[in-house]
């Protein structure tokens, strides 16, 4: 899967309306051949509605859904070259596991034999042999998504369309299930097109993740860019966790720029923004990209920020909140202009989380190519 | 539930407290009444009002004479055509009920509970009322006959002889047609609330492996919604089987029903030992339907 990659999905000014309601509000992009793709979004931001329309069970009020150059428009659910497994899972409760992943091949009119070889090879890929004669109440969620994987993979679709996959499994589970859904992905070569409002989900498996608010799209990016760059405030806040202060531009050259935050202070960037001057723009930093520091300790917090001019890119406060979370503890910062800041700290030897505690006065910074600006 | 209650073997005096007037109840207005009916059937008149108990089987026997097997076969057959045009018509309105907008069901409901609540008689005159021979289906058909007469006129053909109106009314016909109408509530019913906890995303699980409506249907729909089915054919079935005012109204000479037998064993003939030894044969051929289902169902349970 070296070679250009085509286009497997296309969608074309694609809306979707139910009544007064906008579901999907004029969406274009490609899902190339080979991916695992994420639409990533909080509920009701119409990504369901999305992919339930490349499955076929929804019709677009506008625009077209191309799949492998094909218009889906008048093509049916059960004529696409695509097969979905359903956030409920939708094992048919009335067959055993054989007969739920062959049901596909026998509607088909695949030969017995054939059948008997898919299924056992479809069961082998989701680690489910020696299941064959189970029935679905015998079986727990994890196993029957297997099920689930297992009876739309065994009809070779060129795309797998995956509605919130994980949901209902636990947290443990659900770890191991991002691991091998991606390892499955990349063994079988089938383009992925799975839905999420779980970040993490989104980050670790997708290749690439189309964030979507409000029937649009918001960002469509590889994980790593929709975390460190994201695009507008909506996609910075949604897709981990981030401190965003208002503030106006007041520098703005190629390889620098200034932003002036009543809140926080001068944020100096050694990159340009290209924003137009003076205007309100807003910052966002990561907590992780904070560090911290007792005060009066200063010469290493002078040492650390020196990619910025003297007087950037610091900022003192109290903390007022502290959340252990093992490898890392959270702090809730307040600045001195009363607005709060959150700032995470790893947990690097077994005593870190002892260094600061409540009301403790600190200081922080953080480097020149961590803060994002934002112009929306 | 609480526990202590299920456990009604440590609570014997809350339990009895609860059980015994619904159990005496029972006693006094069904197994006694029942009892007495089912003693009379083991015995003979002796005298216009007097009944004497004699423990023959005679009313049995009769009961066994071609004339009376024959009306309780040909009851089964129009309870079980009736069962089967119920399913037939049911099962679509179940469905279109079941995938209607939610806002429409309960007014769908109502649609199919309105006549269900308006007295029998009334709605079985009602219905006669439109198939009489001067009644509405009659004219509706005489339309159409017409119509199609005039057509012929028009190129040029021979127009048809003046329109007789059908006997709709009176024969068995009528009967299986009143009685569909009567029963069609009980099979829609169970079916809509079968269908109603189906998960939808089983029809759209089926569909995306590429199987058509018809063949999700068959394959899931249907495996799926057999409890209902079989619950809908039971309680259409055994009052069915028990008609007796269609008949009696709507029916002809040739359609009675065994209930229409018992009733005249009862009244005009004052035959009640007979009539109750015929009562008691429709129960036990009802306590078997009954038994079957059950059996059906522990077996289901069991796999």
């Amino acid at each position: 899967m070296t070679q250009a990659k085509q286009p497997i999905i296309q969608i074309r000014n694609v809306s979707k309306r139910f009544g007064k309601v906008t579901a999907v509000d004029n969406i274009s992009l490609d899902i190339l051949a080979g991916e695992f793709f994420v639409l990533l979004g909080p509920s009701g931001c119409g990504k369901t509605t999305l992919l339930r329309m490349i499955a076929g069970f929804e019709m677009p009020t506008e625009g077209q859904i191309f799949i492998d150059g094909q218009d889906m428009s008048l093509v049916p659910p059960n004529k696409r070259p695509v097969n979905m497994v359903f956030q409920s899972y939708a094992v048919f409760p009335h067959m055993n596991v054989t007969d739920n992943v062959g049901y596909g091949l026998r509607i088909s009119g695949v030969s017995k034999g054939e059948i008997r070889d898919r299924v056992a090879e479809a069961l082998e890929l989701v680690k489910l042999g020696g299941f064959e004669d189970r029935m679905p109440d015998q079986m727990s969620g994890g196993q029957r998504q297997r099920v689930a994987l297992a009876r739309s993979l065994v009809m070779r679709p060129k795309v797998l369309l995956l509605d919130e996959p994980l949901s209902a499994l636990d947290a443990k589970l659900r770890a191991q299930m991002q691991f091998e859904l991606a390892d499955l992905q990349d063994k079988v070569g089938i383009t992925f097109v799975t839905v999420t409002h779980d970040q993490d989900e989104a980050l670790s498996m997708a290749s690439r993740v189309a964030v979507i608010n409000k029937g649009e799209v918001a960002q469509l990016a590889p994980p790593a860019d929709l975390y460190e760059y994201p695009a507008n405030r909506f996609v910075a806040d949604f897709v981990g966790s981030v401190n965003i202060f208002e503030g106006k531009l007041t520098l703005d050259e190629p390889d620098k720029a200034a932003v002036d935050c009543p809140g926080l202070g001068k944020i100096y960037l050694n990159h340009g923004v290209t924003g137009p001057h003076g205007a309100d723009v807003w910052v966002a930093l990561r907590p992780e990209k904070i560090y911290l520091h007792v005060p009066g300790k200063g010469k290493a917090v002078r040492a650390a920020a020196q990619d910025a001019p003297d007087g950037h890119n610091l900022a003192r406060g109290t903390i007022k909140g502290m959340s252990y979370l093992g490898d890392i503890t959270l702090y809730e910062i307040q600045l001195g202009g009363g607005q709060m800041i959150r700032v995470s700290r790893p947990n690097l030897s077994r005593h870190d989380q002892e260094d600061f505690t409540w009301d403790d006065k600190v200081s922080m910074h953080w480097r020149a190519d961590s803060p994002v600006v934002l112009l929306s | 539930m609480s526990g202590a209650l299920q456990d009604w073997k440590s609570q014997k005096k809350s339990f009895a407290a609860v059980v015994t007037a619904p159990v005496f109840w029972l006693a006094l207005f069904f197994v006694a009444p029942m009892a007495i009916v089912w003693l009379y059937s083991f015995g003979q008149n002796a005298g216009p009002a007097d009944i004497e108990i004699s423990g023959t089987l005679d009313n049995y026997k009769r009961a066994t004479e071609w004339l009376y097997v024959s009306i309780f076969l040909k009851s089964f057959a129009v309870a079980a055509l009736t069962t089967l045009l119920c399913l037939i018509i049911g099962f679509p309105v179940a469905m279109a009920i079941t995938f209607a907008a939610p806002k429409w069901r309960p007014w769908l409901l109502l649609g199919i509970m309105l006549p269900f609540w308006t007295n029998l008689l009334i709605r079985t005159y009602a219905l006669m009322a439109l198939m009489g021979t001067n009644g509405y289906m009659n004219k509706g058909l005489g339309g159409l006959w017409e119509g199609a007469s005039w057509l012929r006129t028009i190129v040029g053909m021979q127009p048809l002889e003046a329109w007789t109106p059908v006997q709709l009314l009176y024969n068995n016909f009528a009967v299986v047609l009143g009685l569909v109408y009567v029963h069609l509530p009980f099979m829609v019913l169970p079916l809509y609330s079968a269908l109603d906890r189906l998960d939808r995303s089983l029809i759209e699980a089926s569909l995306d492996l590429g199987a058509g409506h018809f063949k999700t249907f068959m394959q899931i729909v249907v495996p799926l919604a057999a409890p209902g089915i079989v619950a809908g054919v039971m309680i259409t079935l055994i009052p069915a089987l028990g008609a007796y005012l269609t008949p009696d109204l709507m029916g002809g000479t040739d359609s009675q029903m065994i209930a229409n037998v018992i009733e005249r064993q009862f009244k005009r003939a004052n035959d009640w030992p007979f009539g109750a030894a015929l009562s008691f044969l429709l129960i036990y051929a009802m306590f078997i339907l009954i038994a079957f289902q059950s059996m059906r169902a522990n077996k289901v349970k069991e796999a």
